[in-house]
């Protein structure tokens, strides 16, 4: 199973980004092999529906699961639609990888 | 720069895309109103549902005040629909759709369960007591 957190930064130790279209990074987890890819986001600074933008391009990696801090309303019915599950982390001082071994 | 609008919270949309006028003269039916998916929701609680101003701005998310602007704005658009024998859209409008956010009692992050067959747990924790914030809230 796929999973994609949005984070601050191309690094497991740094924080989780709590804006969902606008975030720099996105760290693809897969949880069969514990491997962790990091992409840029391109459409951090677009100019208008990063959001669902973004949530295309999830979709075509095949994702099944995405954590971040919040949603917006375009993105969420996109995401649900395709029934991806979507987790919202209310502590945003988290780091991807505490996110990671809370998930194995 | 105005401040930014909140959200206003929908538990669902409607399930129309709209209302036209018929056994009218051709002629006179021309034009809509734009019926935004808040004001249908403001008519449903207020109306529907029988609820105060106060606990349906509750479930919005918004200010008693706001609701009661939205309400009013929705009933002249729907007046004025009747009387002008316009057709109601329903548009999007600035809501955000409330559907089936769950909440482990234990982390308290926010989750979907996006499939009915999917185990209903806590993504994070794995832990097992979860509520749906809809639903605690409607009470």
């Amino acid at each position: 199973m796929k999973t994609v957190i949005t984070a601050s930064s191309a690094d497991v130790e740094s924080k989780m980004d709590p804006r969902f279209g606008r975030c720099a990074f996105f760290c693809l987890y897969n949880d069969e092999d514990g491997q962790t890819t990091f992409i840029k986001n391109q459409f951090k600074d677009a100019q208008g529906g990063a959001g669902t933008k973004v949530s295309e391009m999830i979709l075509s990696m095949g994702v099944n699961r995405v954590i971040s801090g919040d949603f917006g309303p375009k993105a969420k019915e996109m995401l649900d639609k395709f029934k991806v599950q979507l987790v919202k982390i209310q502590d945003d001082q988290k780091t991807i990888k505490e996110i990671i071994s809370s998930l194995a | 720069m105005p401040r930014k609008r909140t959200p206003r919270k929908i538990v669902e949309p409607p399930k129309f895309k709209g209302f036209r006028p018929y056994g009218c003269n051709n002629d006179s039916a021309k034009g809509e109103v734009e019926l935004l998916y808040e004001e249908y929701e403001a008519i449903k609680l207020a109306d529907y549902d029988g609820m105060s101003h106060h606990e349906a701005c509750v479930l919005m998310g918004i200010s008693r005040p706001t609701f009661a602007r939205i309400y009013e704005s929705a009933r002249r658009k729907v007046a004025a629909a009747l009387v002008e024998v316009k057709s109601i859209k329903s548009v999007y409008g600035n809501a955000s759709l409330e559907g089936n956010w769950f909440k482990c009692t234990k982390c308290f992050n926010l989750f979907t369960i996006p499939s009915p067959g999917t185990k209903m747990a806590c993504p994070i924790c794995k832990f097992e007591e979860i509520e749906n914030i809809n639903k605690s809230k409607r009470i």
